[in-house]
């Protein structure tokens, strides 16, 4: 009697399951057959003019959600003064890779794809990106662009990819809490060391929440792009030409997590959650003005100097010995393999190289401009910090490896394990087996 | 000819006896299968494809942008082998399912006895509980995640006020509260759902057993113990399945509450499959590889558990 209850409610359920699963069939099935074009018949790129064909054709682009400030501001100013029209779509950055590789299957990539300029050397590999060489090359601006997007996305010496967002980490600091901390509040620090004890001297302030800095713990991706400018401006090279090594155990290194565990060791020296931080909130404790000192993205402390309650220095991130460095960060630009339009596409890119559109859609929004004359420029009316972190392009880098999401940026990754165990561990590990872990992956 | 046909086979048709109900049966047969064609076809579309695809992944080399390019077993599977996440995965999936099994297992039993009796404010307390299974387990994760966060959500304060807890601290942030973090919110999206099938089964054990029983002299706890617990076997059984089954397979609650994290210390089997799929390997080979380990896992698991279900019904 029970069991037949019992196996009617069994049978129910797995009539649910199909009917579920039938319902994922359908829409898969369905995003097959939408995006299943006329596929062999791609237009002849070398008969292309150099800024490409403007006769109102739709041209598709995916670009993530956290630059969607950015890619609409392209997006709008390209539609309003050419007969081509962009249709932009934001993709959640958690998908990203996913939702490319399921278009990648199903032939349904759009005509530009911009993505994490860390992704671009494994989608490149991968075949996703058309070779521009010869486009790029004949770009009349091309050494005036900043050239860690272009290194991103060259594979055995062909061209595939453009800056699209630059986005660079600069160090700032709390002048009110420095004044009150008996610092300088005009003078940020020019070493590493000078930095470990500007943060301690905040922390001895000793008030309920301050902390003197802050570290996202829990976020390769932010350790990266707060860590590695350190590692750069101390003339050091953390991975190596083809990425597939990394060299994160040198003396300076050593140094840099050495001064981060003493902060870290020190009351108040790193920011309540620092450890635990995976980097969905870790600009929130500056930007509420309870931390002294840390490295932080150009584009969200210019939205600060007008908003936020405090006055705020800023500097290039400084190295171990002085010296400095930034993160070229953001998205890089490409067209895809499976493009059919793209002529239309490449008349999107080229003017998006040019100083004017440049000037447009980055300097005028105090966005970081890609476009070194523009950096150096068109900022007159802009704050006079903001020029200080433009200043530090021409510096900075971007680390470039197949396997860097997997290596660095992925939740759990070796590289978080590394900054881990090297800043809060109870007994640090060696940090030359640390950096091995690294290499293990990055060789694969 | 054809007339002669026909004859023969009328006359057979009369006579011959055998002959005939051979045909019936295999007209039956035909019509059998016909009526079974629709289920048929969606099993082995919706279910047997799937999986025989998956069996080719895993033993092919197929990664996310690149697509299958030829085979190569048994290389994804040495490759999962080799990979020093496995062993922690598979370690904390188990901790995880004894963990909510043994949690949800007496909680929903005690609250179907609770409320299976029609008193006052009963059909109030059934809703009660049963209401957070409405809730889609991502939904629900989410409002976690919101209750959990230092920044906006009040359990924070709360732990502070009672004064075990720092409230700057991240509640998700240590490996144990990332675990009971997510152990207190499936108990609650499931406790009701649980309750139902339990009150379900204590429904179907018939009234005069239990008379019976109290002409007998049977205490409250003799009756528990003799009556309900033993005529209630294939049903624990089977809300065991559910629950051991669904525990083993966790991977919507722990990817929006903990991503796995703090260091790996919450990462389920099933999301390290995620995770090769579309974060780390980008390689859908090795993906199929581990989906193909764990169904075998499942059966073997089920398999004993059926076995389970049915002594209990040879039992009554």
């Amino acid at each position: 009697m029970i069991i037949t209850t019992a196996t009617k409610r069994t049978r129910r359920w797995r009539t649910l399951g199909a009917a579920a699963l039938a319902g994922s069939l359908a829409i898969g099935l369905a995003g097959c057959g939408s995006s299943d074009g006329g596929a062999g018949d791609s237009p002849e790129i070398a008969d292309m003019p150099a800024e490409g064909v403007d006769d109102g054709t739709t041209i598709t682009m995916w670009s993530r959600a956290p630059l969607e400030k950015q890619a609409q501001n392209a997006v709008e100013i390209y539609n309003s003064t050419h007969e081509n029209q962009v249709e932009l779509e934001l993709l959640p950055n958690d998908d990203v890779e996913g939702k490319v590789g399921a278009a990648v299957q199903s032939d349904g990539l759009p005509d530009i794809l911009a993505g994490d300029v860390v992704r671009i050397p494994y989608w490149t590999q991968q075949g996703i990106f058309m070779d521009l060489t010869e486009q790029i090359d004949a770009l009349p601006n091309k050494d005036d662009l900043q050239s860690g997007h272009i290194k991103a996305g060259t594979m055995d010496g062909a061209e595939h990819t453009l800056p699209f967002v630059t986005d660079i980490s600069v160090m700032v600091w709390n002048k009110d809490l420095y004044e009150q901390a008996g610092l300088d509040p005009e003078a940020g620090p020019t070493t590493f060391d000078e930095y470990v004890e500007q943060a301690k001297a905040v922390a001895d302030l000793d008030e309920d929440g301050v902390a003197g800095s802050f570290l996202a713990g829990q976020s390769g991706g932010a350790l990266v792009f707060t860590l590695l400018p350190i590692l750069w401006g101390s003339g050091e090279t953390p991975l190596n030409e083809d990425g597939t090594e990394a060299m994160l155990d040198s003396d300076a290194a050593q140094q840099l997590f050495d001064g981060y565990r003493e902060l870290a060791e020190t009351p108040n020296g790193l920011g309540a959650g620092s450890k635990e931080e995976t980097g969905a909130t870790w600009t929130a404790p500056f930007q509420n003005g309870t931390v002294g000192v840390m490295q932080y993205p150009a584009t969200a402390v210019s939205g600060l100097f007008d908003s936020a309650s405090f006055e705020i220095g800023v500097a290039p991130i400084p190295g171990v010995d002085g010296g400095s460095s930034t993160f070229l960060g953001g998205d890089a630009i490409g067209i895809s393999q499976s493009s059919e339009n793209v002529a239309q596409a490449w008349n999107f890119l080229a003017w998006l190289m040019s100083d004017e559109a440049q000037q447009q859609v980055f300097a005028d929004n105090d966005d970081t401009a890609s476009n070194l004359t523009v950096l150096a420029e068109g900022y007159a009316d802009a704050d006079p910090r903001t020029q200080i972190g433009n200043d530090t392009v021409k510096d900075g880098q971007t680390p470039i490896a197949v396997n860097f999401n997997e290596a660095f940026n992925a939740a759990g990754s070796p590289w978080q394990m590394l900054v881990q165990d090297q800043i809060w561990g109870d007994d640090p590990a060696d940090l030359s087996s640390l950096n091995d872990d690294i290499t293990s992956i990055l060789a694969q | 000819m054809a007339d002669a046909t026909t004859t023969q086979r009328v006359v057979l048709g009369r006579g011959g006896a055998p002959r005939r109900s051979g045909r019936f049966a295999r007209r039956e047969n035909r019509l059998g299968w016909l009526y079974a064609a629709p289920t048929t076809t969606l099993l082995a579309v919706l279910f047997i494809a799937p999986i025989v695809v998956v069996v080719a992944m895993s033993a092919s080399r197929w990664t996310l942008l690149g697509g299958a390019q030829g085979g190569n077993f048994p290389e994804n599977f040495t490759k999962v082998f080799a990979d020093p996440m496995l062993g922690d995965a598979i370690g904390f999936t188990l901790l995880y399912t004894v963990i909510t099994t043994a949690i949800l297992m007496p909680l929903a039993f005690f609250l179907a006895l609770l409320v299976q009796e029609s008193r006052r404010w009963n059909s109030f307390l059934r809703t009660a509980i049963l209401l957070p299974s409405a809730l889609g387990i991502a939904s629900a994760s989410l409002l976690f995640y919101a209750l959990y966060s230092p920044q906006i959500g009040p359990i924070n304060g709360i732990l502070d006020w009672i004064g075990s807890f720092d409230a700057g601290a991240s509640i998700l942030g240590t490996p144990g509260g990332a675990l009971w973090g997510t152990v207190v919110l499936v108990v609650w999206r499931f406790a009701g759902y649980y309750m139902l099938l339990m009150m379900v089964g204590l429904q179907a054990i018939p009234g005069d057993v239990y008379e019976a029983a109290r002409i007998d002299g049977a205490g409250r706890w003799k009756t528990l113990t003799t009556i309900t617990l033993p005529l209630l076997r294939p049903t624990l059984a089977m809300t065991m399945i559910m629950s051991v089954t669904g525990s083993l397979l966790a991977f919507d609650q722990f990817y929006i509450l903990t991503k796995g994290g703090p260091n790996n210390s919450t990462m389920t089997i099933v999301q390290l499959v995620y995770r090769y799929a579309f974060e780390t390997k980008k390689d859908l080979g090795m993906a199929a590889a581990l989906s193909v380990l764990i169904l075998v896992a499942l059966v073997v698991v089920n398999a004993f558990q059926l076995k389970a279900l049915r002594i209990g019904a040879d039992d009554e």
